[in-house]
């Protein structure tokens, strides 16, 4: 096996799950892997890839990857699986990574399985672990042909450091396809946390798009008050704005594992799932019986969160006296 | 103009595996994946009133022609379902090659899709399909607005929001809170039965039938197994009472 990881970074940090998966490929201990670095400040981050076990990394810093942007990146990844023939190609998913792994597929005429939470080499095939449907069946995935692609869900590893040297570093340069540079980012917003952080707070309440409006997350925060936890929520009310950017938990937000999680009105979206699944205790409440979150809740409770949440609080106001 | 929205026909409620047969329990009613009602809502909003057309293409069993005609309800001018068993079981590569090439007779300015189809949560297809057609492809937009040849989207990312521009023809896939999809009317029901809607096969679209479904696949589902146990899980439902029984619950659990 010849494996091929691609590493995501911004500024001078390479992204935590995409480490993971290399820490993955290396202890897989099947072949060489190597690690594949695009965009502004490659090089530098090179020999942070070595101690995580990548034997050689890839460096891109075309202007053309300058953008944190997935189309010429897939030129940039065809022109490494091409010139260092790599049969398998790992991403850990993220915004970014997952547009990436697609367009390569189409580009190689290659499989994808997504949403992968672990790999293994069974017979020297390699095997990958996916629960679907809503996580209600696992699912052991393979590949015809090659190059295997695979994207694993956020979280899925630990980053391993120590397990590597120098590595040896490669310089690359991509031929562009047309539509690759189409897209151009024309600003960005990076949102700084403010107030508690989530991410230590033993009790979380997060609301979801159930509660009905922005002005109802009021429910959420006495609750979480008279928990004495914090408030969190689903990517589909911080983007309607209901609540700030940093209380997001989820793929592209927080992860938390609090003693107890409560959830109002979130429907149980695996990228919701995939930053709160480590809580000690799940309750939820949703008027939905067959919402996904039941299938992973310790309690749930099918209802209103309008007529239950109230209650609940003034209960637990009384008992705390 | 023409905007094309790929939509899904998914199984209603909770998708689950027979248990027998470990295969998608495909029984029950089918319906428009709640995604991609945004993308259709999107597109409307495009339009306006301006002589833009809006496709809905999907791919699918005879009866995702139902999840087209919500489509249509909603205000779609036309409907293409691409249906053949030679398509079934086909895997991303597969899929996006039959797409591309029913987008391709179009010729659209605008293709959008959903976020996810909610029974394969692959949230990938879109960057496939604009490989395949050669357009800029621009994911999880929460914000999007078209005009003078170009458009222009707000979405997030792990980092923040990001503003992105790009030429048409082009490629988007829409996030749930760019929109709340508007409800099909009495009128908008009963018009969707007069709109034009097409049924195509792999040969229509001039696919070598060894290019779709599971002879033009890439990956394969090896085995099957339960998810590991959740110990005592417990839902309760109609109950009255259910504040006191949360309050009990958290108290046997010691989180008071
Ligand atoms: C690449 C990518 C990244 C993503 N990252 C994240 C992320 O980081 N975090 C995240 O949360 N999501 C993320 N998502 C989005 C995710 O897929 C879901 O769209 C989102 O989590 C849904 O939010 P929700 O549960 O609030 O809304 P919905 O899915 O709309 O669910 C609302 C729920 O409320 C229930 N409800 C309605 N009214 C009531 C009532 N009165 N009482 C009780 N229940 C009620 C409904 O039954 C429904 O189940 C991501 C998606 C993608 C594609
Ligand atoms: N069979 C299909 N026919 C048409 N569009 C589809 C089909 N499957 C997925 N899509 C579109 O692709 C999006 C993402 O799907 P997926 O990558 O499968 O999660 C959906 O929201 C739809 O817009």
């Amino acid at each position: 096996m010849s494996t091929l990881v691609f590493l995501e970074h911004r500024g001078d940090e390479l992204q935590k799950g995409s480490l993971g998966v290399l820490s993955k490929a290396v202890s897989l201990g099947d072949g060489d892997v190597a690690g594949v670095i695009a965009g502004e400040g490659a090089k530098a981050l090179a020999s942070e890839a070595g101690k995580f076990g990548a034997a050689k990394v890839w460096v891109c810093e075309d202007e053309e990857v300058a953008q944190p942007l997935p189309q010429p990146r897939v030129d940039v990844l065809a022109r490494v699986v091409a010139d260092g023939g790599y049969d398998t190609v790992l991403f850990a998913n993220s915004v970014l990574a997952a547009d990436v792994a697609s367009g390569l597929a189409a580009r190689l005429g290659a499989g994808l399985n997504w949403d992968l939470v672990d790999v293994e080499v069974q017979d020297g095939e390699l095997v990958g672990k996916r629960p679907a449907l809503q996580d209600t069946v696992y699912a052991d995935v393979g590949w015809s042909g090659a190059p295997r692609l695979a994207l694993f869900r956020a979280g899925s590893f630990d980053a391993a450091a120590g397990a590597g040297g120098e590595p040896e570093v490669v310089e690359v340069s991509a031929d562009y396809a047309a539509h690759s540079t189409g897209a151009r980012l024309v600003g960005q917003d990076s949102e700084q946390s403010s107030g508690p952080s989530i991410e230590d707070a033993e009790i979380v309440v997060a609301g979801g798009r159930g509660l009905g409006g922005p002005e109802n997350f009021t429910l959420a925060e006495e609750l979480a008050r008279t928990l004495g936890g914090a408030v969190g929520a689903t990517r589909a009310v911080v983007d309607a704005g209901w609540y700030p950017y940093s209380a997001q938990i989820g793929q592209t937000g927080k992860t938390v594992s609090p003693k107890l999680y409560v959830a109002l009105g979130i429907s149980g979206a695996i990228q919701h799932k995939v930053g709160m699944q480590s809580s000690n205790v799940i309750v939820s409440i949703n008027k939905d019986a067959n919402a996904p979150i039941f299938e992973f809740s310790d309690l749930g409770v099918v209802g209103d969160v309008h007529e239950i949440v109230p209650k609940l609080t003034e209960l637990i106001r009384a008992r705390k006296g | 103009m023409r905007i094309a929205v790929c939509v899904k026909h998914v199984p209603e409620g909770a998708s689950r595996l027979d248990p027998g047969s470990k295969l998608l329990d495909r029984s029950g009613e089918g319906a428009l994946n709640r995604f991609d009602a945004n993308a259709v809502e999107a597109a409307l909003q495009i339009k306006g009133d301006s002589d833009t057309e809006v496709v809905a293409l999907s791919l699918g069993p005879q009866k995702a022609i139902d999840s087209l005609r919500k489509a249509l309800a909603m205000g779609a001018d036309r409907a293409i379902l691409v249906s053949d068993e030679a398509a079934a079981g086909s895997d991303l590569v597969a899929t996006s090659r039959v797409i591309a090439a029913a987008l391709e007779r179009e010729q659209p300015d605008l293709v959008l899709f959903g976020q996810q189809a909610s029974d394969a949560d692959g949230a990938v297809l879109w960057a496939a399909v604009a490989e395949r057609l050669g357009r800029p492809v621009v994911s999880q937009a929460m914000e999007l607005s078209v005009d003078a040849g170009s458009l222009r989207v707000k979405r997030q990312t792990e980092y923040g929001y990001d503003t992105i521009e790009a030429p048409l023809p082009a490629v988007v896939a829409v996030s749930d809170a760019i929109n709340e999809p508007r409800y099909p009317s009495l009128k908008g029901i009963m018009g969707a039965k007069k709109k034009q809607q097409d049924v195509l096969s792999l040969a229509d679209l001039g696919v070598d039938a060894g290019e779709a479904g599971e002879s033009g696949s890439r990956t394969t589902v090896l085995a099957l197994a339960d998810p590991p146990s959740r110990g005592d899980a417990r839902k309760i439902e109609g109950d009255g009472n259910a504040a006191q029984a949360i309050v009990d619950f958290l108290a046997e659990k010691r989180l008071l």
